[in-house]
């Protein structure tokens, strides 16, 4: 009883904290994008613009709700559920902080704490595609089909080069669960240390991955309208733009539990805490690591331009995949001549 | 020749190794976009700070009142044929016993309206008047959904007599020694070429 009371109370939370994320995420890239390109950004919503994101799903709520008649319905509906719900789902394997210790009784912070963590969240990221693939085609137009095509080859081609990335991290750790993953990462001895390539590999797939730019080629609004979600209005478009920020905090967090040490911090361990306390600041550290990166995505995407689509395929196959073979050969000599 | 220094040759050479890599580019301009986040920001919050404006700016007209709150105007229509954008429209009407008191001259515009979608703001309305009644002023027109709203009559543009408009701002000394002899110097060496 307790332990289902206790998994629902952590997974509403969890729901709660990424939605609550992703919201403000969209604030905090628009502020973002608005201080670089020495403007303000939104500032008329409450102080600082703080409730813009209530007013813009207000907005997304009231919108017409729009249907094309030649629209297969029930994959046109599917197809914003389905990149939602996958969004969503990722979050269950990630371990959010150190163990809390409640009346003698150690509970994880961690919904599921599966022995092939990588694994899940890998096969859930790879499904994250049905839900655009399904969208476009459903939509019955050709520029959402275009969208929808460009997404799939995009996510299949750099998937390969990523998981090759996680392969050699896999190999040094030695486990595929997230929980050892960042247990072997105490103190300084952060992946990205021993792993810069497979770091940067990731990183750039994790970019394309989640759509963002320079990577966006499959919304890319100069060339497709909107891609994949040209023909979506009201809440079901609210639900594509909102998956990309949840998917944006979920990659973030998996950057972060599989180089940068998950929730913890070098020096953190000699303060000599109470389990509690720690807990509460590996979290707030695990958080605050989850935000740099949402920032650097950000940064990133007001920097460059959209790739064209052959440079992002030879990018994809011709440079990636190597870099990440030859990362994952490199490791494994390294850990041979180790012993 | 180049008028400024900041023209670049472009050049269709192979890129060198480094150059090839990205990186060292994405980072430069990684630290470029980085840098405005720090730089003054440009945006004037409008509602709340606004714009400076320049003096003789020209903007909303208005019909001046003289000092005992009569209309200066008397339906002349030189600045409507003055108009380049043909914007000014009116009726005189002639003054009736007893109205000494509302209007200055003999005869009074008894319909007087600009459309502020044709005007062009160039003044030329202002140089036209031989009484000193319509100047141009430091106001905007505000924007509006229909364009009926833009028709301004004799209710929006004669000042009120208790809120008094400003036009002083664009009387400089040019504009004022122009028109000290505006019948007689000016147009006579317009007429001599």
């Amino acid at each position: 009883m307790v332990f289902i009371v206790y998994k629902l109370t952590l997974i509403t939370v969890i729901l709660l904290v990424s939605l609550g994320i992703a919201m403000y995420a969209t604030l905090l890239e628009r502020k973002f994008a608005g201080f670089l390109q020495d403007r303000y950004g939104p500032d008329r919503a409450g102080k600082w613009g703080l409730l813009q994101p209530l007013a813009d799903g207000g907005k997304l709520f009231f919108k017409e709700e729009y249907m094309p008649n030649t629209a297969d319905k029930f994959l046109y509906i599917l197809g914003p559920c389905l990149t939602m719900l996958i969004a969503l789902l990722t979050s269950a394997v990630i371990p959010w902080g150190p163990p809390v210790i409640i009346g003698g009784t150690e509970f994880s912070l961690q919904v599921a704490d599966l022995n092939v963590g990588i694994l899940y969240v890998f096969a859930i990221g790879s499904m994250g595609v049905y839900g655009i693939m399904i969208g476009g085609w459903a939509s019955n137009n050709k520029y959402s089909l275009m969208g929808a095509i460009r997404a799939s080859s995009q996510m299949i081609s750099y998937e390969l080069a990523m998981g090759l990335s996680i392969a050699a991290v896999i190999m040094m750790m030695g486990s595929v669960s997230l929980t050892d993953i960042v247990a072997q990462q105490q103190g300084w001895h952060w992946n990205v240390i021993f792993q810069p390539v497979g770091f940067l590999i990731f990183f750039i797939c994790a970019l394309a991955e989640t759509n963002r730019h320079p990577f966006d080629l499959p919304e890319c609004e100069t060339e497709l309208i909107g891609g994949y979600h040209t023909e979506y209005s009201s809440m079901k478009l609210g639900f594509y733009l909102f998956a990309e920020y949840i998917n944006m905090f979920i990659s973030s967090a998996i950057i972060a539990t599989l180089y940068f040490g998950g929730y913890h911090f070098p020096f953190i361990g000699r303060l000599g805490l109470s389990p509690n306390l720690a807990a509460v600041v590996g979290m707030a550290i695990f958080f605050t690591k989850i935000i740099a990166f949402i920032m650097l995505f950000m940064w990133i995407r007001w920097t460059l331009p959209r790739f064209r689509y052959d440079q992002l395929m030879r990018l994809g196959w011709k440079i990636l995949l190597p870099l990440a073979l030859l990362n994952l050969a490199a490791t494994g000599i390294f850990i041979l001549l180790k012993g | 020749m180049s008028l400024t220094n900041r023209s670049k040759v472009v050049s269709n050479k192979k890129f060198s190794f480094w150059e090839t890599l990205y990186l060292p580019a994405i980072f430069h301009g990684m630290f470029i976009t980085m840098s405005h986040l720090f730089k003054r920001k440009t945006t004037i919050r409008y509602p709340e700070v606004k714009r400076p404006f320049s003096g003789i700016y020209r903007g909303l007209h208005v019909l001046k009142r003289d000092d005992e709150g009569r209309e200066r105007c008397t339906a002349c229509g030189l600045c409507a044929v003055a108009c380049p954008a043909e914007a000014i429209t009116m009726i005189g009407d002639e003054r009736k016993p007893g109205e000494e008191k509302l209007y200055r001259e003999e005869k009074y515009a008894r319909m007087y309206e600009i459309n502020m979608l044709r005007c062009i703001f160039c003044g030329f309305c202002e140089e036209a008047c031989p009484k000193e009644a319509i100047f141009l002023t430091d106001r905007l027109v505000p924007s509006l959904n229909e364009r009926e709203g833009f028709i301004y009559g004799k209710d929006r543009l004669v000042e009120p007599v208790d809120a008094r408009v400003d036009v002083s701002k664009r009387q400089t000394e040019k504009v004022l020694e122009f028109k000290k002899d505006k019948d007689e110097r000016h147009n006579k060496n317009d007429l001599k070429k």
